[in-house]
């Protein structure tokens, strides 16, 4: 086990820079997952760091060595591949132990290994099968099985879930969570989904057009994400923007959204703002589930207003309220018995303690 | 049955239900008609060969019913399979035909594996060229080849002119680019997440080759080497060029020299001689069928 360092990593394909000089740390038997649209460049990382691709400036460190000329099989790392890559010809075992007899090691610990990760992935009865005899979910255990027989220092994970059907993809994040607990080897973990992401993850780094946008636990992202990029991406429904401004009135600091609505911030908030120049164009960052029904007793800082709704969606436990300010579409999450009907008239709460702001030009969280 | 019957007792509507299935029906009778047309067309050189290599001289001769035999005989096959000459010649293409096969494999499979997988300059121009030497037909070759194979006697004296083994160096311009395409297509078709895996596992090139590529491609590769083995036993004309005494020529040659006097026909032995040659190749098809279809089709929609 390893802890892993990328220092000012670029990928370059011939003028396209598709990884722009990323610097991260991964500590030792941490669970890193890179996270992003496709095409941010997080695929391209892992298979630098896996050494499937060559890097075009920069160091990659594994276990404090320095890797980059270093080809994939003396890496000591191991790889699970979206589609399982398991060999179609060999057997459960075959495939588990491939990489073993490769390195020619005993016949006995081969097998003592083997019958281990199986064991921990509950594929004992699968070992003699051919991967065409099974279903997607037992192929992508044998995958992980591969990758845990060989012991190494990092396991990659490259998008392992995508093939997978809902159902079956929540599951295997457990499994997959499971496996971390008990292996404690170092991992970096690829995905698109946001949810896996903030599932898996000790810590969650943001990718976008081959830059990290931010690094940090899936609480901190979601809490104080640090660009509208990363409070946008993380989190469904997504967070609400509404173009604002501030204003001074009578001694406090408003908001105002619109014409009509215009709320006082918070104490905490109006510091935090105090500084910023009133003629700056801003947004309001503001999370569904900060936007509820309103009630008789509501705390400070949360502010109601009125507004007609477009489309309701009942989800069971809560429903969704679409509705515009201003022409922007905004969404919100009451509770099912608060009577949101389609087109609607509804007071809503607008809870200003877990407010975020932000510079619309830059996209920076204020 | 009931809902049967009340749907006929129904009035009458003009939907065609099962038409589906009637146009397959349809389809179904024109594939059967033409493959039994075809069945004829090709089935029929075959069977006249079998009848007349169990006649005899006199019988062939005689007006009687060319399709029929009234006093079947094997002379023609004792006096073949006892002939020292058939059996050399026989031989010759045997050792011919392996030999080229293996040579085939040996040089073809690593060079697709190479123009598949290893993404190297050119990789993309030079496999269009290896597919397109193929298309240049043997008539225009073997003039050159002959004066380069005299070259290469005249400047240092090794004979390959009129050896059999010339044909071990002359066969494989045929089949190596052809196998080698077959194979780029079949090997193209396997993930690339293979590859990686098996590089990430600690496999060199070679083994990834051969413990992975070979083993999963194995279909393209028995319709490759079906290939290479068809096409080294049937080819005429190069041996025909390359070699000319008795004991150097190999069966398609060695048949219709020995057995073709000026004008004089020895048709009973050439046909049981034509037979037997046809035996090799239709034992190895009968066994190998259902790997030579998958490879053939496999490489066609993938490749």
């Amino acid at each position: 086990m390893a802890d892993v360092s990328l220092r000012k990593v670029v990928k370059r394909y011939d003028d396209v820079e598709a990884v722009r000089g990323i610097d991260l740390e991964i500590a030792d038997h941490e669970f890193i997952v890179l996270v992003g649209p496709s095409g941010c460049g997080k695929s391209t990382t892992l298979r630098m760091i896996a050494g499937l691709e060559d890097i075009s400036d920069g160091d990659i460190l594994i276990g404090g060595d320095v890797v980059n000329d270093v080809p994939p099989k003396d890496r000591d790392i191991a790889m699970v591949f979206q589609n399982y890559a398991l060999y179609p010809h060999m057997t459960v075992a075959e495939n588990m132990s491939f990489g073993l007899r490769l390195k020619h090691y005993p016949k006995a610990e081969i097998k003592e290994r083997v019958t281990e990760a199986a064991r921990l992935l509950d594929i004992t009865d699968l070992i003699d099968r051919k991967p065409k005899q099974l279903s997607g979910g037992q192929r992508q255990r044998v995958a992980m099985g591969r990758a845990i027989v060989r012991n190494p220092k990092v396991f990659l994970f490259d998008e392992p879930l995508s093939n997978l059907d809902a159902k079956l993809r929540v599951q295997m994040r457990i499994e997959i969570k499971k496996v971390h607990q008990k292996v404690r080897t170092t991992t970096v973990y690829v995905t698109h989904d946001q949810v896996e992401a903030m599932t898996l993850a000790d810590r969650v780094v943001v990718m976008n057009k081959g830059c990290i946008e931010q690094i940090g636990t899936p609480n901190e992202l979601y809490h104080k994400p640090a660009t509208r990029f990363v409070a946008g991406f993380i989190g469904s429904p997504a967070m609400n923007f509404v173009p604002c401004r501030l204003e001074d009135v009578g001694g406090s600091l408003q908001i105002r959204l619109t014409d009509r609505i215009a709320f006082t911030l918070p104490p905490a908030r109006a510091a935090r703002y105090n500084a910023l120049p009133r003629t700056d164009k801003l947004l309001l960052g503001i999370r569904p589930e900060h936007l509820t029904e309103s009630h008789a007793h509501l705390e400070p800082g949360v502010e109601t207003f009125d507004t007609v709704l477009d489309v309701t969606e009942p989800m069971g436990m809560e429903t969704l309220v679409y509705f515009g300010l201003n022409g922007t579409p905004i969404c919100g999450r009451v509770n099912p018995n608060a009577g949101a009907k389609d087109g609607s008239p509804m007071r809503l709460a607008m809870d200003l303690n877990n407010m975020h702001l932000l510079n619309e030009a830059t996209g920076v969280v204020l | 049955m009931s809902t049967i019957a009340i749907d006929k007792a129904g009035p009458r509507r003009k939907v065609k239900y099962g038409s589906m299935s009637r146009d397959r029906a349809w389809a179904l009778r024109w594939s059967y008609f033409f493959l039994v047309v075809f069945v004829i067309f090709s089935l029929t050189p075959p069977i006249y060969m079998l009848i007349t290599s169990l006649k005899s001289s006199a019988e062939i001769s005689a007006a009687t019913n060319p399709w029929w035999v009234f006093h079947p005989t094997l002379s023609n096959y004792v006096e073949l399979l006892t002939s020292n000459q058939f059996l050399r010649f026989f031989w010759n293409s045997a050792m011919v035909s392996i030999v080229v096969v293996i040579v085939t494999m040996l040089i073809s499979v690593p060079a697709a594996f190479a123009l598949a997988r290893m993404k190297f300059w050119g990789s993309a121009t030079l496999a269009t060229g290896v597919f397109l030497t193929y298309l240049i037909p043997d008539s225009l070759l073997f003039i050159p080849l002959f004066k380069m194979f005299a070259l290469i006697q005249d400047l240092t004296g090794i004979t390959l002119l009129n050896r059999w083994y010339v044909l071990l160096f002359v066969y494989p311009t045929l089949t190596v680019p052809f196998c080698t395409w077959i194979m780029i297509g079949y090997f193209a078709s396997i993930p690339k997440e293979l590859d990686e895996a098996a590089i990430i596992d600690g496999a060199s090139w070679l083994q990834t080759l051969t413990r992975i590529f070979i083993p999963v491609a194995l279909p393209g590769l028995i319709a490759a080497t079906i290939f290479a083995f068809t096409v080294s036993w049937a080819q005429f004309l190069y041996p025909l060029v390359f070699t000319t005494s008795i004991d150097q020529l190999v069966l398609p040659v060695g048949i219709t020299t020995t057995l073709i006097k000026g004008d004089v026909f020895n048709w009973g032995q050439i046909m049981t001689g034509a037979l037997l040659g046809a035996a090799p190749p239709l034992i190895i098809y009968a066994f190998l069928m259902d790997y030579y279809i998958a490879g053939l089709t496999a490489g066609a929609t993938k490749g």
